[in-house]
């Protein structure tokens, strides 16, 4: 059924159309009394030395491939999920392999201390 | 033509100035709630009771400087806050107000997934927004939300899994005619997955307790620190229409949609006298209530926390849920 998706293709047009909209009221309208000081990054008060594109944690790297490792495999439970009528006991234990074989995965990564912030 | 495009537009134009109306109302009674559990008045200046406080800040939000740092990506900088409203605006697209096709926009058989994955998007303009400040501090706040919310995301989205095994569909309005036709709330059938998605969804709105994103003592005003005038009122619009649409969800999958209380009983059918989306409405603003007292009773999480309880509490217990609602399922 492509036609239900003309409306929300509307929507989203709407949207970016109202963002921009309002950005470009706002433009006409604002006030704009700008100096050097006032558009220095805002580093509480004292002058910014360094660039702020630095190194940082290497943590948030992993959390992102944790993240990508698990959510693709939760999508594949979706359309289990949906047919699980027609599946019956079948679907269930193949499933449970599908997630043993996940759990695995995660208790891995927790004693190799990958879930772990400090 | 006129069902196709104009008859939709017509809904778009309605339900976008809902959302906005709703939006400003929101922020007011957000800040009336938290002063009332300070033993404050709130606003009180802009007409009665500060009622009109509602329409001044938009207004004065729209006339405030809006400044381009000089180190920004000028570019990036304008479309993060466009790429953070646009999915939270767009979500609204699924969300049934009722019964009747007149009250959604759109039923796709993939609405629940189109809502996850709409309201993933978002994470990039808070990444970007961060990014193309070139600051420090919105630096390291748009990392920190963007790993929350990612983290929070796998225990929403395994626990969504389980309520679909519930209901056997993934749209949003069979998800509610499901219960009616179990003449049950699904709160009382899943309410562990109720928990977990109240949780994750405090979590990914970055509302508190789990507002470190946002955290003033330590990151300054967060990813959005640089930002002003319009551009941040579109990251704020964008936060609190995120917060709508969470309630909305667990109104829909949990609390019976637009049903009235009590779906199957015929003597409390006076309570049909209400219009069904009345009922919507009035149950998803219960739920936003519910947001703001816990942002005024509890206290912040520390981030390892946070992190911990994501991945070493929530994970878990979603999948120990998805399992037995599986067992359940097959045996019963």
């Amino acid at each position: 059924m492509p036609e239900a998706y003309i409306p929300i293709f509307l929507f989203i047009l709407v949207a970016i159309g109202f963002a921009i909209f309002t950005l470009m009221v706002s433009r006409l309208v604002h006030a704009s009394r700008v100096n050097k000081v006032k558009l220095e990054p805002y580093e509480c008060g004292i002058e910014p030395l360094t660039d702020a594109r630095d190194r940082y944690s290497v943590r948030y790297y992993l959390v992102a491939m944790l993240f990508v490792i698990f959510d693709v495999e939760t999508v594949f439970m979706f359309p289990w999920a949906v047919i699980m009528d027609e599946l019956a006991l079948f679907g269930l234990i193949e499933m449970l392999v599908f997630l043993f074989i996940l759990v695995i995965g995660y208790v891995y990564a927790w004693r190799k201390g990958a879930l772990d912030w400090a | 033509m006129l069902d196709t495009v104009v008859i939709p537009l017509l809904k778009i134009a309605v339900l976008v100035n809902a959302v906005l109306v709703a939006v400003t109302f929101l922020v007011l009674m957000e800040r009336k709630v938290i002063a009332w559990a300070q033993s404050r008045l709130g606003p009180m200046r802009v007409g009665p009771y500060g009622i009109l406080q509602a329409i001044a800040d938009p207004i004065k939000l729209i006339l405030k400087e809006d400044i381009t740092p000089v180190k920004a990506d000028r570019h990036v900088f304008t479309l993060a806050p466009i790429m953070s409203l646009v999915p939270a605006l767009v979500v609204f697209a699924v969300v049934p107000f009722g019964p009747d096709p007149l009250y959604y926009i759109g039923d796709i058989n993939v609405g629940l997934l189109f809502i996850i994955s709409v309201t993933s998007i978002g994470v990039y303009g808070i990444i970007l927004g961060g990014w193309a400040s070139n600051s420090k501090y919105p630096l390291l706040a748009s990392l920190r939300a963007s790993a929350q919310l990612i983290s929070y995301e796998i225990a929403v989205t395994m626990t969504l899994v389980s309520v679909i095994l519930t209901t056997g569909t993934l749209s949003l309005v069979g998800i509610v005619e499901a219960q009616q036709e179990s003449g049950i709330w699904f709160a009382f059938i899943q309410p562990v997955a109720l928990v977990l998605i109240f949780i994750g969804g405090l979590a990914e709105t970055n509302r508190a307790p789990f507002d470190l994103p946002e955290a003033e003592t330590e990151l300054t005003g967060g990813f959005h620190t640089e930002y002003s005038g319009m551009r941040f009122a579109l990251f704020f619009l964008a936060e609190y229409a995120n917060m709508i649409v969470i309630s909305a969800i667990v109104v829909l999958m949990f609390f019976g949609g637009w049903l009235r209380p009590f779906p199957n009983i015929a003597f409390l059918g006076f309570l049909d006298l209400l219009p069904a989306w009345i009922w919507f409405v009035g149950k998803v603003f219960l739920f936003l209530y519910v947001f703001i007292w816990i942002r005024a009773t509890l206290p912040r999480y520390r981030y390892d926390q946070l992190m911990s309880l994501g991945w070493k509490v929530l994970i878990p217990v979603a999948i120990g849920n998805l399992v037995v609602t599986g067992v359940f399922k097959v045996v019963f």
